[in-house]
């Protein structure tokens, strides 16, 4: 059993939590991620690790309120325990070389972003920010943005927080106005990846992105997240989850993501009702 | 006494009811008929059976403890040489081992070892006394990567030895391919977890949610006084074919189908993890992984499941009786047909439609037998012009595995073949690391259980050699 050490919630769909887990918490890097299970006949869902203390033995998580699963894992109390914890999985985000970097997350995917930018930040890297959401309620982590970026935009689809629009307009703007970036890495939701890259293309900047797709094990035994990347079959667990956004096939990894949308909304409704009726 | 030319017959599930439950298809020997069964060994003078059992059970010593109704004395001398008789009782291919040196089986049916070793250890475990006396400790300290079939053989024997024996699993259960793979209707997951129990009276500490070259490394487990390591991590990752359609939704690798069925229990209704339960299945490939995928496809619901397979019957190199079994239950075979894709759906008006990027169907060539490869297997050649297409909804790609590189990656000097098995010395298991041995599926690539079994049983010899050697 693994121990929840601190539960905090970011907004209201995102909670983070520390979890421990001193072996992992020893080896764990950014970019690098874990598989739990909540309960003994729960699922096994792959979560980025959003960093990990050494001296507490705990590992960071952040995780949105999508399904039955974080829903599960949602309910959990400080103090209280989750069933299996798994990891440091995949290969952590390659950092030598680069001087100068450009970090772009959008949504809940900030939570994987922000060990990125903090790790390039201890590096002594010049990085800048840039991070986007919905609205300002779902604004989460600015405070430690702020503190590991040269540079922090932030933006939000309805303006009402930080610049209004989507990521990818100050991201043109960087690059339009000279800033030279050794490498962009974006971190979120599948069509933000790849509209990034879309923007990137034209300045010639190498993109790496950030794939999280379903998977079962995490060791490479199921190849259920495979990628077509360059045209070959990668898996995300073994071969990732960062890769080179020019090769990846954003369109078949999209379409992929959906392959059990029926099951989770009938998971997801099951769960709100369970959580309606203990509340009444 | 008369010879009985013909072995008893055991008990299974109506291939038309077990079609359609998970429950185990094959139900075992009585004590009457395990008695009668043993009553036909010859005792032969020079018991050839042994050696084609590649653990060397006594097999005719335990038959005449069954003969005698002495079963759990059968059981003593069974567990002598096998850490998992309940398992190897059920998934060991007898027919191409034991069975197949059996003298009566010159001229008759040979003896039914396989039902009488699965007898013994079903007896053992319903009503068997466990008063395994726990050998004294001996002070040192063995890793065992893996708790598939050649993990617990080798931290079973260690541990009898008096060896105190770590088991590292990646998962979150142990038993390996024999909970993430093999499905419940041919071996219930309780029988794992029993011997895998039993192990623990050993004093075995198995370790879950460990996945050594990530969470530790080997060098770790040196820091940590591990005196000697066996790698038992198996096969890893699933091979596709690299034909256009692989992507679809709806295409899965075997070992992913069966996961989700077996280790996260999907086939449960009140399961949390998802599996399709698809009408029309094309399983490919013609092993018994295949056999498996399709006949847990066919549980799940199908109307249709098919093999395809590219060579013919006499070529498919799963197990007889498996593929007996998939038949009765009405598995199809397309024999001499290969994929050359996978069809799937697009509307070409709407990109929004949910019924986008899903399988319906796969198209196929057939196949001619040619002349035979260097394994002396007829080589399938396409027939040109003969292509057709078959509608599936899902598509199961089972045509084995390539050895996992996170333990290779993260251990210097770990010399590994072309392949990428872990080459190793046949004798031992010994690798080219000092203190490290390997066996079973990440050193053979995909192989049996029982061979896994003895890889995992001769290496515990040698790391038992080297240690005391030490001294």
């Amino acid at each position: 059993m693994y121990k929840i050490i601190k539960k905090r919630v970011l907004n209201p769909t995102v909670t983070m939590m520390d979890i421990y887990a001193p072996l992992i918490a020893n080896k764990g890097r950014a970019g690098q991620f874990i598989i739990l299970r909540v309960d003994d006949d729960g699922e096994r869902i792959p979560l980025t690790i959003a960093g990990c203390d050494k001296s507490t033995g705990t590992v960071k998580i952040i995780f949105q309120v999508v399904g039955a699963t974080t829903m599960a894992l949602n309910a959990k109390a400080e103090g209280e325990s989750i069933c299996d914890f798994v990891g440091p999985l995949g290969c952590p985000t390659k950092t030598d070389g680069i001087k100068r970097v450009c970090i772009v997350g959008g949504g809940v995917g900030c939570a994987i972003a922000l060990p990125v930018a903090q790790e390039f930040a201890s590096l002594g890297a010049e990085v800048h920010s840039v991070v986007g959401f919905r609205n300002k309620d779902l604004v989460i982590l600015e405070e430690e943005f702020n503190a590991c970026s040269d540079k922090l935009i932030i933006v939000t689809d309805d303006g009402s927080y930080g610049r209004q629009g989507v990521v990818t307009a100050p991201l043109k703007e960087l690059l339009e106005s000279g800033e030279q970036y050794d490498e962009v890495i974006a971190i979120g939701p599948v069509i933000m990846m790849k509209f990034v890259v879309e923007t990137v293309k034209p300045f010639g900047v190498p993109v790496t992105v950030s794939m999280n797709p379903i998977m079962i094990d995490g060791t490479g035994m199921c190849g259920g997240c495979r990628l077509t990347v360059g045209g070959k079959t990668k898996f995300a667990c073994v071969d990732g989850p960062d890769f080179n956004g020019y090769e990846v096939d954003f369109d078949e990894a999209m379409e992929r993501s959906t392959m059990y949308a029926d099951f989770e909304r009938r998971e997801r409704e099951e769960g709100c009702n369970l959580f309606k009726k203990e509340m009444k | 006494m008369a010879i009985i030319p013909k072995r008893c017959e055991m008990p299974v599930q109506d291939a038309a009811v077990r079609a359609h439950n998970f429950n185990e298809v094959a139900l075992g020997y009585t004590v009457e008929m395990a008695v009668a069964e043993a009553g036909r060994c010859l005792n032969c003078k020079n018991k050839p059976c042994v050696e084609g059992c590649p653990v060397n059970i006594a097999i005719p010593d335990f038959i005449t403890k069954v003969k005698q109704g002495d079963f759990e004395g059968a059981y003593s001398v069974i567990s002598m040489s096998s850490s998992l008789p309940a398992v190897c009782g059920r998934v060991c291919p007898q027919e191409s081992q034991c069975e197949s040196k059996c003298t009566l089986g010159i001229k008759f049916e040979p003896v039914a070892i396989g039902r009488l070793e699965r007898f013994v250890a079903d007896r053992h475990n319903e009503c068997g006394l466990d008063n395994d006396l726990l050998p004294a400790p001996n002070g040192h300290k063995v890793a065992v990567i893996g708790s598939g079939p050649s993990g617990l053989t080798c931290a079973g024997d260690l541990a009898k030895k008096g060896y105190k024996v770590t088991v590292f699993e990646a998962l979150h259960v142990a038993g390996g391919v024999l909970v993430y793979g093999i499905p419940e209707f041919r071996l219930p997951k309780k029988i794992v977890a029993k011997e895998v129990d039993a192990l623990k009276r050993y004093g075995v500490d198995i370790q879950t949610n460990v996945v050594i070259g990530k969470t530790l490394t080997i060098d770790d487990l040196f820091d940590q006084g591990y005196e000697g390591v066996f790698i038992g991590s198996g096969a890893g990752l699933p091979n596709f074919m690299g034909i256009p359609g692989e992507s679809l939704k709806g295409v899965y690798s075997a070992n992913e189908f069966l996961t989700r069925s077996n280790l996260m229990k999907a086939y449960a209704a009140d399961s949390h993890t998802p599996i399709m339960h698809a009408k029309r299945v094309a399983v490919i490939g013609g092993g018994n992984v295949a056999m498996d995928a399709a006949r847990t496809a066919l549980r799940l619901g199908a109307e249709h499941v098919y093999i395809i397979y590219r060579r013919s019957m006499e070529e498919l190199p799963a197990r007889r009786e498996e593929v007996e079994h998939a038949e009765e239950e009405g598995i199809e075979f397309k024999i001499l047909n290969n994929p050359v894709e996978i069809l799937g759906y697009r509307n070409p008006n709407d990109r929004r439609d949910p019924k986008n990027g899903f399988v319906t169907g796969i198209r196929v060539i057939k196949c001619r037998l040619g002349e035979p490869d260097e394994r002396g297997r007829r080589r399938p050649v396409e027939i040109p012009g003969s292509e057709y297409e078959i509608p599936v909804d899902c598509v199961i790609m089972s045509i084995g595995t390539s050895p996992n590189p996170l333990i290779k990656n993260t251990t210097a000097g770990l010399e590994v073949n072309r392949r990428g098995g872990i080459v190793v010395e046949e004798n031992t298991g010994k690798t080219s690391r000092d203190a490290v041995w390997a066996g079973g599926d990440a050193v053979t690539g995909a192989a049996t259980v029982i061979l896994a079994m003895g890889a995992g049983k001769t290496a515990a010899r040698a790391i038992d050699n080297y240690i005391s050697g030490k001294k």
